[in-house]
């Protein structure tokens, strides 16, 4: 079995030295050069001595946090009633299918939804009420943001419920909890595996969104992902656009850190 | 595990079934024989009549292979990085600078091109590319102002200035572009587009923050279809895009400011990476034949350079002041030239400050 | 609690109703005569014409699903064996090590992912293309199979092998008969992920490919030039009557294998 083991790990090993370590050197590089190729620690010195950055930081972050939120307010009922529906898998599918479409063909039906003579504006008309200007609103980028990551964050909610044993929450009942108490106590801990996985699924996603910036959000919204595609694609100074990487890589790592080991106190709690 | 086993192997199956579909469409779109020389085209996309390409691939057995990017520095990465083998490409003027400074630009002999005495003098000898060495001219355009006159009388927008106007508060879009929008802050304060004077640009953008509360969202190639859909009154974009806009939108206009503004080329190069010499030079001249030129005129839209296909483009066309303007508004345009990286990262961060900051 | 669940199931077909009202939006306009998706117009199938005529389009279509099809199939591979493998580390350190390090890739954002595997593509001279594409695909699903089969492991009862291999089982007994068969639902829920990751990438894909290879995404955006052209939403409608036309039949086949699972349960007991 050991040496099953080691053939086991080596496609996974190869994988992770020259698709995760070899490019995190080469960025980590970039980030610590400069232009012509010298060591100087500028980058970082600048992300962080002007306004704009940590602006653009923050900005980001309150942005992510406000979609994140809204996906799971939206998404843990939905998986809950669907642990409950016959043909799981089925609904499950439909759920997921919608993002098989193009995203920048998602975002122009959303365009066309949201204009000035678009269906909405056309339906709030029935009522008198004159075209209110949505897109370019922040509503329209969280709405449309959040639509955007529904189906990731319903996945791994809906699997970390269908793992809960259903003698638990009848045993809940049968002890005469509430349906709030039995949530509170019993299925929220026991499905917040598949809530952690989804919120890094889009938490850290939605930091660094640029084409949706744009599309529906006008670039009113500057997230750090609208930096990194500028540095990368329009300035072509990589190694800021490395160092930007950089910092959020790090952050990321860290948010990562924090939820696993909140799971971990759980456990000895228990 | 068998029934894995399956799934493998129909998987497997599956992709080959795609891959000779895909081999099917390809060759039988061409018309040719795929053993025939391929030719790597890297443009914009939708940026040729594709009826010109299958015309070319009939007349000379070439295969056309057409690869498209959606912005000159990512064509810049790709042609720098290696790894690409493409023919031919078409940048615009400052990218020109750029690709020959990097050396990754083959010479044209414009001599073993008969056709290219069609194009017209005022757009030779340029800055990018004074002895015609390197670039064929491709289309031509302005950077300018388009507006609805449901909303905008005809005449009330003629200056850069005019959109610092108090009424237009949150109806203006901006095409997001540094060079263009911090540029035209630059014209209306009487600077060059090209200045690399810091207090000038410092000054430029501290203009167009008072801009901000007129600017209603800052967009790319979306901007067209919003003008078309009546969802701002003012735009900020290049006459080939209002082009497109006044196809669909009969109350559209588009004034190029008679303070001046820029003037943009894009052009055919052929990269170092060409394996296919002859092949390229072939493809230049015939979209240089004026029939084929104007064909390709009419279907993008924008001006063509070549003046023999000026004449065969229909009269309202030829004679539309908006995209063919006189001598007098083209002497005020600028092209931009290539700026050394520190000044090109110099207006983008200004830029960038300014949209971080504009929401309000 | 029959009348909760009734509220839960209006609030379910609510949600799926916004999924697919942009998909909708698109299709209905796919047979509208104008330009753009904003009035609709007359009746055609001119767009379709126009699409059956685009044998480019077409092409790079049928090209996308194969390179979405074999990357997240090799990506399952890799990524399943990785699981096991990480599964049966002893040392709790080396574990979360390599789940951080295959967790790198899902937190780094698309665009430094496409950057830095062309510099890495560049370094080796590898010729962009076709292979450089796959790889990258490959490379991106990797993790996100590992987390999904990752769990299924967890949950596995460790006295399953043992007994099997008790019962003198062979380590590829072991392999194929018990382990492969109870990770299933994970591998099956790793390469549709994949699946979807592939066709869904942009940005990286826009950075690796060259040499004339096109996916549909990268079409798709490079034609935004020009403004969205109806041909694509013809093209949008096709992929999606035939994606629900294979979930249909999905459906329908569960649906049939379950009434035959229930029965054969109810004899048993």
């Amino acid at each position: 079995m050991k040496q099953k083991h080691l053939s086991f790990l080596i496609p996974y090993l190869l994988w992770i030295i020259l698709f995760v370590i070899a490019p995190l050197v080469l960025i980590l590089g970039y980030s610590l050069t400069d232009a012509a190729g010298h060591f100087t620690l500028h980058n970082f010195v600048l992300f962080f001595s002007g306004g704009t950055f940590i602006k653009m930081m923050l900005n980001s972050f309150w942005y992510a946090l406000l979609i994140t939120f809204f996906c799971l307010l939206i998404s843990y009922p939905a998986a809950m009633v669907l642990t409950k529906l016959k043909n799981q898998q089925f609904w499950l599918m439909l759920v997921i299918l919608p993002t098989w479409i193009n995203l920048l063909l998602k975002a122009y039906a959303f365009i066309g939804i949201f204009a000035r003579n678009g269906m909405v504006n056309q339906f709030l008309h029935l009522f008198g009420i004159g075209p209110v200007p949505i897109l370019f609103t922040d509503f329209a980028f969280i709405f449309v943001a959040t639509y955007i990551e529904i189906p990731f964050m319903i996945m791994p909610v809906y699997n970390a419920l269908k793992e809960i044993d259903p003698a638990l929450i009848r045993a809940s009942s049968d002890l005469g909890a509430s349906f709030w108490q039995t949530f509170r106590y019993v299925i929220w801990p026991l499905s917040w595996p598949g809530v952690e996985s989804g919120i890094q699924a889009i938490f850290i996603p939605s930091l660094s969104l640029f084409m949706l910036t744009r599309l529906i959000g006008g670039n009113r919204v500057i997230t750090l992902g609208t930096a990194v595609e500028e540095y990368f694609l329009t300035t072509m100074n990589w190694n800021m656009g490395a160092t930007i990487g950089v910092i959020l890589i790090f952050l990321m790592t860290i948010v990562m850190i924090l939820t696993s080991g909140k799971r971990h106190k759980k456990e000895i709690d228990l | 595990m068998k029934k894995m086993f399956i799934s493998i192997a129909a998987i497997l199956l599956a992709c080959l079934a795609l891959f000779w579909g895909a081999q099917e469409l390809d060759s039988s779109s061409s018309g040719s024989e795929s053993s025939s020389k391929d030719l790597i085209i890297y443009n914009w996309g939708d940026y040729i009549d594709p009826k010109l390409i299958t015309k070319f691939e009939k007349k000379t057995g070439y295969h056309v292979i057409y690869e498209t990017f959606d912005s000159n520095e990512a064509m810049y990465t790709k042609l720098k990085q290696g790894g690409t083998n493409y023919d031919l490409a078409v940048p615009s003027d400052y990218m020109i600078t750029k690709l020959r400074k990097d050396k990754l630009l083959d010479k044209i002999d414009t001599k073993k091109l008969s056709n290219f005495k069609y194009i017209g003098q005022e757009f030779l000898h340029k800055s990018f590319d004074e002895n015609n060495e390197y670039s064929v001219p491709y289309f031509w355009g302005t950077l300018g102002i388009v507006y609805n006159d449901k909303y905008v009388k005809p005449g009330e927008i003629s200056t850069w200035n005019d959109l610092w106007r108090k009424k237009y508060r949150g109806q203006i879009l901006l095409v997001d572009s540094a060079r263009d929008i911090m540029g035209l802050a630059l014209v209306s304060m009487g600077h060059s587009m090209n200045t690399t004077n810091s207090s000038y640009l410092k000054a430029a953008k501290d203009k167009l923050d008072k801009l901000g509360p007129n600017v209603k969202a800052i967009v790319a190639d979306e901007l067209k279809m919003y003008m078309a859909q009546n969802e701002a009154w003012i735009g900020v974009t290049y006459s080939g895009e209002a082009a497109t806009m006044m196809d669909e939108n009969s109350h559209i206009h588009y004034v190029v400011p008679e303070q001046g503004s820029n003037l943009w080329f894009d052009n055919i190069v052929i990269p170092k990476t060409c394996k296919n010499k002859r092949g390229a030079y072939q493809f230049i001249n015939f979209m240089l034949e004026p029939k084929n030129a104007a064909q390709n005129a009419e279907y993008i839209g924008y001006a063509t350079p070549n003046l023999a296909a000026q004449k065969l483009l229909p009269k309202d066309i030829r004679n539309d002041q908006q995209f063919y303007p006189d001598m007098k508004t083209l002497k005020n345009l600028e092209v931009y030239r290539d700026l050394a990286k520190e000044k090109v990262q110099e207006y983008n961060d200004l830029f960038l400050e300014f949209k971080m900051y504009a929401r309000n | 609690m029959r009348k909760n669940s009734l509220l839960g199931r209006i609030y379910f077909g609510l949600v799926l109703v916004i999924l697919y009202l942009p998909i909708f939006y698109l299709v209905y306009f796919s047979f509208s005569s104008g330009k753009s998706m904003d009035h609709f117009q007359h009746f055609t199938w001119a767009h379709y014409q126009t699409l059956f005529a685009d044998h480019r389009l077409l092409a790079i279509f049928l090209e996308t699903l194969m390179l979405a099809l074999l990357s997240s199939l090799i990506a399952t591979v890799i990524g399943t064996l990785g699981a096991i493998a990480i599964n049966e580390m002893r040392k709790p350190a080396k574990q979360r090590l390599y789940l951080s390090l295959n967790n790198i890739l899902i937190v780094s954002p698309d665009v430094i992912i496409g950057a830095s595997f062309l510099i890495l593509f560049t370094a080796l001279g590898f010729t962009l293309g076709f292979a450089s594409v796959l790889l990258s695909h490959i490379a991106f699903s990797v993790p996100i199979v590992v987390l999904m089969v990752l769990p299924k492991l967890k949950e596995m009862d460790n006295s399953l092998i043992d007994a099997a291999r008790d019962l003198g089982a062979s380590g590829w007994q072991v392999f194929s008969k018990v382990l492969i068969p109870a990770l299933t639902p994970g591998i099956m829920s790793g390469m549709f992920m994949a699946l979807t990751y592939s066709l869904d990438d942009f940005a990286v894909t826009f950075f690796v490919t060259g040499n004339g290879f096109t996916t549909l995404s990268v079409e798709i955006y490079s034609r935004a030039r020009q403004g969205i052209d109806l041909e694509i939403n013809a093209l949008s409608t096709i992929i999606f009557l035939f994606v629900m036309l294979l979930v249909g039949i999905y459906y329908f086949i569960s649906k049939r294998q379950g009434k035959k699972a229930k029965g054969v349960g109810g004899l048993i007991k």
